[in-house]
């Protein structure tokens, strides 16, 4: 069958999907997008997370005949998605305003979207990539080892940021409670979301 | 493998009608796990989605009306007041990206004993109301579960919403795991304290082939507090009749030997979350201002 919807805010079209395939899988082989990490399959590790409308789900459980006409939010659209959020900010609450332009130049194309990589000009990663800032908390605190897990904690630190800008430690630990890390042992990983946290409130004075 | 993408109730049912084996999937955080390991091939998978209605909730006098799909999140955020015990249980389903997808449908569909759902219907007091092109009819929580993952929906049936009771008291839901989240429960138990009728209801999950409640035990207690005058006096409730109540809830069980816990342990724990649910539910009825909204 051929699916429709929405990716990074640009209209896709998979084709030749079949029935019970996954979202995830849809992403990964389909349209090219290899940033949300296919683990578990269970929905047990949180490494596919996605948003689906703007709510994080794993992309491994939703069938992808079901993201008919809506709107998915990858690791690979998620620095373009905080810049239309910040950038709209106050007059979008939910965030999900990404693909709301007219002019069709919002949003990730699928080819930038497949070569996107973050990649440093010299030994500093990230360096001349455009970064949302929980990617560029998560490189500064070192909450990247293996980085399998990475993408998934990358969309729901994100989400939880838009959701709720001053989390408390239970509240950062809730929200990541569905994204497993076999590296890390999570501390590095709150310390990057703490600090993404606290520099979006330090923006938040400065305007 | 054909999708089917009912975009009303009515087209739901339709298609249910002409193909009794599609699988209905919703959230998906059950049947698509199966189809991801290759343990389930459906003919037909019915997309619930783009129903509206399977979406929405309203609050009435006596019940919650919640639609099958509404996702626990929602519940947790919304429904805290009317249905204390089904938000907490709630808060325990598996994770954020799991609550967002899954909702009380998906459990009661799948009937696992291990569905964190299950104890608080059975203590609250629910009726499940579902239906088929033949019309739609109401079944009682307590005669629901018929076996492991099995319920009384007929082929051609599909749950459409489940009837509530709103909290009339205090409810709480303890849950026995490894760890906080990303679990399913080793066992789990539910207490509501319905102060307008003075009694006691019960859920027992993951200790029996079906969840059940734990009849005797709740007989036995409502017959002491009454024999007693608790209700009025409000006093605290005497220890013996807490253990006996914790015991005849032990009884209950008929749990087995699994990976996740023996039987022994299991009817052990349950009689432990008895007796605690119902020092928690009491202290609230009580009102001694020990603020327990939350806990888990």
């Amino acid at each position: 069958m051929r699916v429709n919807f929405t990716v990074n805010g640009r209209p896709q079209e998979a084709d030749d999907v079949w029935e019970g395939e996954s979202l995830l899988y849809v992403l990964r082989e389909r349209l090219g997008l290899p940033g949300s990490k296919n683990a578990c399959e269970q929905g047990e590790c949180g490494s596919c997370t996605v948003r689906l409308d703007g709510v994080p789900v794993c992309s491994c459980l939703v069938a992808a005949g079901q993201v008919e006409g809506r709107e998915v939010v990858t690791v690979e659209g998620l620095a373009d998605y905080a810049k239309q959020r910040a950038e709209h900010s106050g007059a979008c609450g939910t965030g999900a305003c990404g693909s709301s332009a007219s002019d069709g130049k919002q949003g990730t194309a699928l080819q930038a979207a497949q070569q996107w990589s973050a990649k440093g000009t010299d030994s500093q990663t990230g360096e001349g990539t455009e970064l949302s800032p929980i990617q560029q908390a998560f490189i500064d605190a070192g909450a990247v080892q293996c980085g399998f897990c990475t993408p998934g904690l990358l969309v729901a630190a994100d989400e939880m940021l838009e959701r709720n800008p001053s989390p408390s430690d239970e509240d950062i630990r809730e929200a990541l409670s569905g994204n497993l890390c076999r590296c890390t042992g999570y501390e590095k990983i709150l310390d990057a979301v703490r600090l993404a946290a606290a520099r979006q409130e330090r923006q938040g004075e400065a305007v | 493998m054909d999708f089917l993408r009912p975009a009303s109730w009515e087209e739901a049912l339709a298609a249910k009608a002409e193909h009794p084996t599609a699988v209905p999937i919703a959230g998906g955080t059950d049947v698509m796990v199966e189809i991801n390991f290759d343990h389930r091939r459906p003919e037909y998978l019915l997309d619930l989605n783009r129903v509206e209605l399977l979406n929405e909730w309203e609050v009435g006098e006596e019940n919650v009306r919640l639609g099958a799909s509404v996702p626990y999140t929602r519940i947790m955020e919304h429904l805290r007041a009317e249905l204390p015990g089904l938000a907490l249980a709630s808060h325990t389903v598996a994770s954020p990206q799991i609550r967002n997808r899954g909702g009380v449908g998906g459990n009661l569909g799948t009937a696992s004993p291990a569905g964190d759902a299950h104890p608080a219907l059975l203590a609250a007091g629910a009726e499940v109301e579902v239906e088929s092109v033949r019309g739609s009819r109401f079944i009682p929580i307590d005669e629901f579960y018929t076996g492991v993952k099995r319920n009384a929906l007929a082929p051609d049936e599909l749950i459409k919403t489940v009837h509530i009771k709103k909290a009339d008291g205090p409810q709480q839901y303890s849950k026995v795991g490894t760890r906080n989240a990303m679990v399913i429960a080793v066992c789990a138990f539910g207490l509501a304290l319905h102060p307008e009728t003075r009694t006691v209801r019960t859920g027992i999950g993951s200790a029996a082939p079906t969840p059940v409640r734990a009849k005797e035990a709740e007989d036995f207690l409502n017959a002491a507090l009454e024999e007693g005058g608790f209700w009025e006096s409000g006093k605290i409730i005497t220890p013996s009749i807490a253990k006996q109540f914790a015991e005849l809830a032990s009884g209950a069980c008929n749990p087995i030997d699994d990976v996740r816990g023996t039987a022994k342990y299991r009817r052990h724990a349950v009689g432990i979350m008895a007796r605690r649910t119902l020092g928690w539910t009491w202290e609230q009825y009580r009102g001694t201002g020990r603020t327990l909204e939350g806990a888990a």
